[in-house]
């Protein structure tokens, strides 16, 4: 992991999250290049959202170990509160998950993104609303300027993401969130999203995080991917090689989970996640693994690359005591 | 094989159906758009639009659409609960509704597994109450053997004997799904109907449920209803498919025919966005399903289908024969490889 504190946009180490006495996110480590997308997957309760709340600092009681340094800007997690509010919104910015609920329902949508736009570039109201039009061309709605006056409720689902999108994206962000922007969506529909986040967000140059628990969506919409299980990362890399070269077989597990259309073979995992007081102090997904060895549940495996070639070792890691 | 046309519904094959619906259409008076507050005007929601279904004894099929499909309607009207405004609505050739007014056969015989199972089931009573009550409400069991026949079920469903002492909150949500299956089997039926029984749930309890489901298919001989928008969950589960587009039923067939090789542009469409390993994205469907309160003239997919001619928007489409199992609503259905 040498390479990782270099042209980094994001870089992420060791963060823990601790909700009482459960620890909710264990040692997270991963890194996001210039212009890369980067998708956090895994079941829930395997802190994907939380990673990225931690990374806008909009958790609430919790503590938060660790760092997250975002390039130029040093690192998040200390950072003053009044030096966050300005970068939220200028240099990283989130999607949320449901944006039915995320929206203000007592305000237009127009008044919504015209607000974002005024406070990050000081425009004037006028302005606002120019440039409010113009972004809500850019993510495809229809009669831009007839649905600046339209209230949330009014919209599809579909169109309520996309104006989720447009403000997302009024500042420019170097950095997008975007957690899990379609699972509320129709098939049809998530397409376009996933679509126009990645057009908008290459045409910017901008890095993007998908929070996904869609892995073929995960394999199509992004450059790396990072698998966690119950707050600990277990394997990332590139894309095809943690899904198509996996070694953890947490990995193997997820994936063969997937029903891909045709497919008649399915083989269902044993148990389920343990609960927090119950978690086991080394590998979390000890208790499930059916390659489990005697030091897996004590000692925690570190995150190290997952196979050596002659020129070094490759970017993928795996933490695994006795992977495939 | 599920669709027929008209002629062919009536005999022999209809004795071996156990529903069939013939021109179903549900229409619901909705209160007009921009009325006044006073005003009373209504207009008619065509929820359902002339569907056309068979579904055999023993056959599992997967009910498939988007939101605003009518999939909920169609499920409301095969379980008798809301009576169509026009077509008939069949029950082993009897009308459902008169079979559900006769007596409780027709509840016990077709047994349904609700979308949201945590809220179909009673907080205040324990597991092990809540699949005791179909069975005291059928008198499936002697009193006295209630309480064995619970923990069989509940065997049945893959969950511990003491889960029967607990209560609904105190489950997981894939566990409380269990639940859910086991109530619907409680009362022996032959047709279970599930509505989005494993969506919203992590890919893990996902596969085991649906390992449950189709071993329970398979040998207690159920005839299985299963509306989903997952063509995956469908593959995997149903040997046949009924997709739905703005409340019409667009293609049936053996679903691996089908979306081996879809012939209506939108089973198309909906098999290219489903999401497959490092495929390139989908190039998706233009706009979104319109208002089933002003329906586009001619044929429903016409505004959005990328093989529109132009006299899809004259002519609107039925449910016709394509082949010997598969039926399809489209004048100009893709060529077949």
């Amino acid at each position: 992991m040498k390479n990782m504190a270099e042209n980094h946009v994001l870089s992420i180490k060791d963060l823990t999250v601790f909700r009482g006495a459960a620890k909710i996110l264990d040692r997270v480590t991963l890194a996001l290049g210039q212009g890369e997308t980067l998708a956090l997957v895994g079941e829930s309760g395997a802190g994907k959202s939380t990673i990225a709340t931690a990374i806008m600092r909009l958790l609430e009681n919790a503590r938060v170990t660790g760092s997250a340094t975002l390039a130029g800007e040093g690192d998040l997690l200390t950072l003053s509160e009044r030096k966050m509010v300005k970068l939220r919104g200028r240099r990283l910015s989130m999607i949320f998950q449901d944006a039915g609920t995320a929206l203000n329902p007592s305000y237009t949508v127009g008044r919504q993104l015209g607000t974002s736009l005024q406070r990050i570039h000081e425009l004037s109201k006028a302005d606002a609303r120019k440039q409010a039009i113009e972004l809500f061309t850019s993510v495809g709605i229809n009669d831009p300027e007839g649905r600046m006056s339209a209230f949330p409720h009014q919209l599809s689902g579909g169109m309520q993401q996309r104006v989720m999108v447009a403000i997302a994206l009024a500042g420019s962000p170097d950095l997008l969130l975007a957690d899990e922007p379609t699972s509320a969506l129709d098939v049809t529909i998530q397409a376009q999203i996933v679509r126009l986040i990645l057009q908008l967000t290459r045409e910017r140059g901008a890095s993007c995080v998908f929070v996904l628990h869609d892995l073929a969506l995960a394999s199509q919409a992004c450059d790396r991917i990072v698998v966690l299980y119950a707050g600990q990362v277990v394997e990332s890399g590139p894309a095809r090689d943690v899904l198509e070269r996996h070694r953890h077989p947490y990995t193997k597990q997820l994936k063969s989970c997937v029903l891909e259309i045709g497919a008649k073979d399915l083989v269902a995992p044993e148990g389920t996640v343990p609960s927090h007081d119950q978690m086991p102090n080394g590998c979390r997904f000890s208790t499930r693994c059916p390659r489990a060895v005697a030091r897996c549940a004590g000692e925690a495996p570190p995150l190290v690359p997952a196979r050596q070639t002659a020129t070094g070792p490759l970017d993928h890691h795996i933490a695994c005591w006795n992977p495939e | 094989m599920i669709a027929q046309t008209l002629s062919e519904t009536k005999a022999p094959l209809s004795e071996q159906s156990i529903f069939e619906l013939i021109e179903v259409e549900q229409v619901f008076e909705v209160p007009k758009p921009g009325r006044s507050l006073f005003s009373r005007e209504t207009v008619g929601l065509r929820a359902l639009d002339g569907v056309r279904l068979n579904i055999r004894k023993g056959t599992s099929l997967a009910v498939v659409g988007e939101s605003g499909s009518g999939k909920s309607t169609l499920l409301r009207v095969l379980l008798g609960l809301d009576k169509p405004t026009g077509g008939r609505a069949l029950y082993h050739s009897k009308p459902i509704l008169e079979g559900r007014a006769s007596g409780i056969d027709f509840a016990r015989d077709v047994a349904m597994v609700y979308q949201d199972a945590r809220g179909s089931l009673d907080p205040r009573m324990t597991i092990g109450a809540l699949i005791a009550e179909p069975l005291r409400h059928f008198n499936i069991v002697p009193p006295q053997d209630e309480a064995a026949r619970v923990s069989q079920l509940l065997d049945r469903v893959g969950l511990p004997a003491d889960a029967a002492d607990r209560y609904p909150s105190g489950l997981s949500g894939g566990q409380v799904r269990r639940v859910a299956i086991a109530r619907a089997l409680a009362s022996e039926p032959s047709v279970l109907v599930a509505d989005e029984a494993v969506s919203g749930l992590d890919v893990s309890t996902q596969a085991q449920l649906l390992i449950l489901l189709q071993s329970l298919q398979r040998d207690m001989g159920l005839t299985l209803i299963f509306i989903t928008h997952d063509l995956g969950v469908a593959s995997f589960l149903c040997a046949e498919i009924a997709i739905m587009y703005l409340g019409r039923i667009v293609e049936t067939g053996p679903t691996d025919a089908v979306l081996g090789a879809p012939s209506h542009p939108y089973s198309a469409a909906l098999r290219a966005a489903a999401p497959q390993f490092f495929e390139p994205l989908s190039e998706p469907l233009s706009g979104e399903i319109p208002s089933p309160l002003n329906l586009p003239a001619g044929c429903r997919f016409s505004t959005r289908c990328p093989k529109m001619q132009d006299d899809c928007r004259l002519k609107d489409p039925q449910l016709g024969k394509l082949g010997p199992q598969r039926a399809v609503a489209c004048l100009h259905p893709l060529e077949q490889q």
